[in-house]
């Protein structure tokens, strides 16, 4: 009876999830001839990754675009949320975490382009400069680095926001009065107590972050021009103009092991935390 | 410190809402481009986009798509959820693990991944195909929410149900799936929501009908342009009265 009823979801994940990714692993020991395929246990795709390096240099990137992201929302986020959570009166709480996510709901391609208008060269943000006399040339900030960080930012803040906003308003206020009557001053309670207590969010929000920043094609290729190539793209690149499918699947499974590796690394972390 | 929080707010806000607000501002602008300065104020590119066939033909894909690929993810996602939460199986906690693993991994790769086996199955690239794709990142999905959802009492009335000599599927649809609706609906209208915006698997895996964020990336190659932000601002539209109809609907019930 219970069988039954867990095949359908079992076989459709198995089938479109399982088995391609292990069409994907097998595919990316094959090496291209020409425009063949041809199939093998040819590791020569995964020493050029870590050998070549344009691979390198977008595997580097993508990395340090990652951890920049992710360290800057969680700064941004956590005072907005808490902001929200200790300061907003509680019955307005819910419309302001609303407001706050409501861009969220834009279409994402759409976003990032958005940004473009914002940052460019004629943009409102350069306009704004220019006219209060900030600046006397245009600032560069769409098509470089900087402006792939913005939209990502934007875009986590607010998903951040509301993972660490569900986290503090379980808190008990006890935590904070306790602390409050052992003699902690607000940043003591802060960092001693609150901080703490939030953290298994914090870096469960954190990791998340760093999965879709890490994977994402579209914010980097509309915000981040030319300059430099992020491990997303590579891949996009390989597979169209290049046809390359099974260098795109190393690519994509270095990425993945990328993933794997910062689950294992945040939970290692959180574990210590708690003893 | 309290003057101090409520700048951070208002500089967050305007932080969050910036870009959103140039976007439907500038789909407005009476002329080329939409940069500063404002120009004017016209309806004419949402005109345009309105009566524009490709932007239109893609809307349906992506309504159909996401429907379709929501209420297969919710039936999947329901029945799994339901035996796991009430049956025991040997493995359910590798079963648990192997439904929700998609939510782990970067739809490029789940895209990828899929694009491999259908060339190498021969099977032809469609809206179908891009539905498959959005039914595996949905999936674990609806299944989380869900399972999460079950609880005791539906156990018991599950249990009067069948001892009153309900059939399964009756127990089921008649009793568990009523008992769940805010949730059930919850997940439909997130995969929904998912579907509807998702890109990177949309974009590999169908090829000459495609969705409506396939086709506004293919509108960007062509420039900035004010039609370009009258579409985000739709969009933004239909997304936002979407929330707004399940905040009031549904998750005011479940709360």
């Amino acid at each position: 009876m219970g069988w039954g009823l867990v095949a359908p979801a079992l076989l459709w994940t198995a089938a479109f999830f399982v088995l391609p990714f292990a069409a994907m692993v097998a595919l990316s020991f094959a090496h291209m001839e020409g425009r063949e395929v041809v199939r093998g246990f040819d590791p020569g795709n995964y020493i050029r990754i870590f050998t070549d390096w344009t691979m390198l240099k977008a595997l580097l990137n993508s990395l340090e675009i990652t951890v920049v992201v992710t360290v800057v929302s969680v700064v941004l986020a956590y005072p907005l949320a808490a902001i929200i959570a200790f300061r907003v009166p509680v019955r307005w709480q819910r419309l302001a975490l609303l407001l706050a996510v409501l861009p969220f709901w834009t279409s994402y391609v759409v976003r990032s382009y958005a940004w473009l208008l914002v940052l460019g060269q004629n943009g409102v943000v350069n306009k704004a400069l220019l006219s209060l006399g900030l600046i006397a040339e245009p600032l560069e900030i769409a098509a470089t680095r900087t402006a792939t960080v913005i939209g990502f930012v934007h875009f986590f803040v607010m998903l951040l926001t509301l993972t660490i906003y569900a986290n503090l308003i379980q808190l008990s206020p006890n935590y904070a009065r306790a602390a409050a009557d052992l003699g902690a001053g607000r940043w003591q309670t802060f960092r001693h107590v609150i901080l703490p207590l939030t953290l298994p969010g914090v870096v469960t929000g954190a990791f998340l972050t760093f999965v879709l920043c890490i994977g994402d094609y579209i914010t980097p290729q509309i915000l981040g021009g030319n300059a430099e190539l992020t491990l997303p793209q590579l891949i996009m690149l390989q597979m169209g103009r290049s046809g390359n499918f099974p260098l795109a699947s190393a690519l994509s499974v270095v990425l993945m092991a990328v993933v794997t590796l910062a689950y294992f690394a945040s939970s290692r972390w959180l574990r210590m935390d708690r003893v | 410190m309290r003057a101090l929080s409520w700048a951070y707010l208002a500089v967050a806000y305007a932080f969050v809402f910036l870009p959103v607000v140039v976007l439907v501002a500038f789909s407005f602008q009476d002329g080329r481009l939409p940069v500063p300065p404002f120009q004017g104020f016209t309806l004419e590119w949402y005109g345009r986009v309105l009566g524009e066939r490709d932007l239109m033909e893609a809307l349906v894909n992506s309504a159909l798509v996401a429907g379709v690929s929501s209420l297969i993810a919710l039936i999947l996602g329901f029945l799994a959820a339901h035996a796991l939460a009430r049956v025991r199986l040997p493995g359910s906690v590798l079963m648990r693990g192997v439904l929700i693993a998609p939510m782990t991994v970067s739809y490029l790769i789940i895209a990828l991944g899929l694009l491999t086996v259908f060339n190498q199955a021969g099977v032809r690239l469609s809206l179908w195909t891009a539905g498959v794709g959005h039914v595996v990142i949905n999936l674990p999905l609806c299944f989380a929410i869900t399972y999460a959802a079950m609880g005791d009492h539906q156990k018991n009335a599950e249990r009067a149900a069948r001892d009153l000599g309900a059939p399964e599927w009756k127990v089921l649809a008649l009793v568990s799936a009523p008992m769940l609706a805010a949730p059930l609906a919850a997940a439909f209208f997130l995969s929904v929501t998912f579907s509807w915006d998702e890109f990177i698997i949309a974009f590999l895996l169908t090829r000459f009908d495609v969705t409506l964020p396939v086709e506004i990336w293919s509108m960007l190659r062509s420039g900035i342009s004010p039609a370009t932000n009258a579409v985000g601002s739709l969009v933004f539209l239909v997304s936002v009265t979407l929330v707004v109809l399940l905040e009031v609907f549904v998750f005011r019930r479940v709360k």
